[in-house]
């Protein structure tokens, strides 16, 4: 489980989170909402322990240890994993090698790859000249190979083609466990009670609703949590009213 | 001979154009014997240890031809394949009429006094010669080896590869564990004639108080390919060296790859000058430095002459903990239609790519050594695998030291 309680963080000299508390429980996945510069991605940089965004009250959770000030490679090794949006290229570092650092050793880096169709990026520099898809791509299939509990996607669809768009969400939604496949063994209400991951999905466009399954949406604005409902809805109700509306609730 | 005397003579006391000015006086000259060694693998293990740091294998696992001297001595010399010579250049001073052929006719025996002394106090050195159309599929090893301390070792090495053929050669240049001060002068002179594939890997593994100052020309004819990588990551008082390739014919190419760390007290002024002197002709020169307390010097020149040619200089710098990194690229284009072009810059490991391999879960120290390695990485086509390895355990070995 991830507890996020009354956090607050400030980037430089500016506060950019307010009075965050959040919750999000083993198979839950929530959808996060906001205009530019709401502070969505600073809540995700936050949780995986970017140093620059200083917490200056509250706290952070994660399966019951107490994360607010831990290295990111510690909160890596306890299973959280981010999707970036713009990863820096790494001259001299293959993907390959990513992915295997990812994986911690032995991992079948080729069958991986394939599954992402992405066999023939493995010998180049990590998002030296990626394209926004490929970049997602790679983004996925260290996820993969990481493998943790809780997943942060930074708009995984933005940058992505058509062709590539429901490739992305598929596998999202595996990494999540929420992908539908016929079991002998299990009634599928049974593995959806049994699901682990956790997830927490930035997204602009509200596409990625079409591939991936959440219980909760969330909206941000100005650095405050202003409500939290059923995801579709909330997209809904953005799309016809804009943003403005959250002053309200901001307030 | 008399008139390369005399004119060594001349230039005797003549101060190189670049780098620190070394006191010959201060270092012995004289002849230190060691015996010659039949089975290479009866060396001591300290010494078989170090060379192996420099690609030198005692046991001559995937290897064509060995040669190895230690101080003034030739140790072992002797090549295992048929269309390979490996021999040291005093014999075939004395018996090989050829080699007058290529005898110091690329560097001038008076460039300065260091080449004056590899010429008046010769201690030998390596001929390799690749024979007409004859490929040499392993490389061939050869190790300058520094045993006794406070000497000066002279040496001048001929490689050749004839038209056709195909040679790869791996040189380490080492000093025994307990060495301090020494001075190493080599004069190299590289003849890669028509259609001829010559790769030179060079690892240098030197003591910290020793001055080392090679003298290198090579000329490359028509067809012909020369790789000429340079790995210096241990070390040194002082090194400085520019070596010059000429492309005389059409379609000549050459490629440059040094990769060098200047650690604390280490000065390294390294460059590489390429003259593109027939239509196209191709030269590439590839640094990446990184100071880790030292100082850096990193030239690179490329001389356009003809049209048609293509020239590409790129050098990268890191300053990991202090030191500092001089980065003089130049380019001269002497007519029209030259295509000539260069990238240069020094900076600091990114903290964002620190951070995503910290994300991905690696320590600070492992992302660091990560990235540093990938700095260090060159896609070098055309090189052996074998040499590959050579050069990524160079790099591996280094890092340890680094962090």
């Amino acid at each position: 489980m991830l507890q996020i309680e009354d956090l607050q963080v400030q980037l430089g000299d500016k506060q950019i989170l307010k009075h965050i508390d959040l919750e999000i429980r083993p198979g839950e996945t929530h959808v996060l909402f906001g205009p530019n510069g709401s502070g969505k991605t600073s809540l995700l940089m936050t949780i995986m322990g970017y140093p620059q965004y200083r917490v200056t009250g509250g706290r952070i959770v994660f399966k019951g240890e107490d994360i607010t000030h831990m290295p990111m490679n510690e909160r890596a090794g306890l299973g959280i994993g981010i999707s970036y949006q713009r990863p820096p290229t790494i001259n001299g570092v293959k993907t390959k090698q990513m992915v295997q650092i990812c994986a911690k050793g032995e991992v079948d880096t080729e069958a991986l790859a394939a599954k992402m169709n992405f066999a023939e990026f493995l010998d180049r520099d990590i998002n030296a000249g990626f394209s926004g898809g490929e970049i997602k791509r790679s983004e996925l299939l260290q996820l993969m190979a990481q493998d943790p509990d809780l997943l942060l996607f930074d708009e995984p669809e933005s940058g992505v083609d058509l062709e590539n768009i429901s490739l992305i969400g598929n596998s999202i939604s595996q990494l999540l466990q929420r992908d539908f496949r016929l079991n002998d063994k299990k009634s599928q209400k049974e593995l959806q009670e049994e699901r682990t991951k956790m997830g927490l999905i930035i997204t602009h466009t509200g596409f990625i609703l079409d591939y991936v399954t959440a219980d909760r949406g969330q909206v941000l604005f100005d650095g405050v949590l202003t409500c939290t409902s059923n995801p579709r809805e909330i997209f809904k109700c953005i799309s016809q009213v804009g943003y403005e509306e959250c002053v309200r609730c901001a307030i | 001979m008399r008139d390369l005397d005399e004119k060594a003579l001349q230039a005797k006391e003549k101060k190189a154009a670049l780098g620190l000015d070394v006191d010959l006086d201060a270092y012995s000259s004289e002849s230190v014997s060691h015996d010659y060694v039949d089975d290479l693998s009866t060396l001591p293990e300290a010494d078989k240890k170090r060379m192996i740091l420099a690609g030198v294998d005692a046991d001559e696992k995937d290897r064509s031809g060995t040669y190895v001297q230690e101080d003034t001595s030739v140790l072992h010399s002797h090549s295992k394949q048929d269309g390979l010579q490996v021999m040291p250049i005093k014999q075939a001073l004395k018996e090989c009429e050829w080699i007058q052929d290529y005898y110091w006719k690329l560097v001038a025996v008076d460039t300065d006094k260091y080449t004056a002394r590899a010429q008046l106090d010769l201690h030998d050195g390596y001929v390799i010669r690749a024979l007409p159309g004859s490929k040499v599929i392993y490389p061939v090893q050869a190790c300058l080896y520094l045993e006794k301390e406070g000497l000066s070792q002279n040496v001048h090495n001929i490689i050749i590869a004839e038209e056709g053929s195909e040679l790869h050669i791996i040189t380490g240049c080492a000093t025994a564990a307990h060495l301090r001060r020494g001075l190493h002068v080599g004069v190299s002179e590289f003849y890669v004639k028509k259609n001829a594939k010559l790769s030179f890997t060079m690892i240098h593994y030197w003591a910290e108080e020793m001055m080392v100052r090679p003298r290198s020309v090579g000329r490359v004819e028509e067809g012909g390919l020369f790789l000429n990588n340079y790995i210096c990551m241990k070390p040194v008082r002082s090194l400085q060296m520019y070596p010059t390739t000429h492309l005389v014919g059409k379609g000549a190419v050459a490629r440059f790859y040094s990769l060098l760390v200047g650690s604390p007290g280490s000065e390294m002024d390294v460059g590489g000058r390429i003259f593109l002197k027939e239509p196209d002709s191709r030269a590439e020169i590839i640094a990446r430095t990184i100071s880790n307390g030292g100082n850096i010097i990193a030239r690179g020149d490329l001389i356009g002459e003809v049209p048609g040619i293509k020239a590409h200089l790129e050098c990268r710098g890191l300053i990991l903990n202090g030191g500092s990194i001089h980065a003089i690229p130049e380019l001269h284009g002497k007519v029209d239609g030259v295509e000539m072009s260069h990238e240069a810059a020094v900076g600091k490991i990114a903290q964002d790519e620190i951070l995503y391999l910290m994300s991905r879960g690696l320590s600070e120290d492992e992302a660091t050594a990560t990235i540093v390695r990938g700095f260090l990485s060159v896609d070098i086509p055309g090189l052996p695998d074998q040499l590959r390895a050579e050069i990524d355990r160079a790099v591996a070995q280094s890092d340890q030291d680094m962090m």
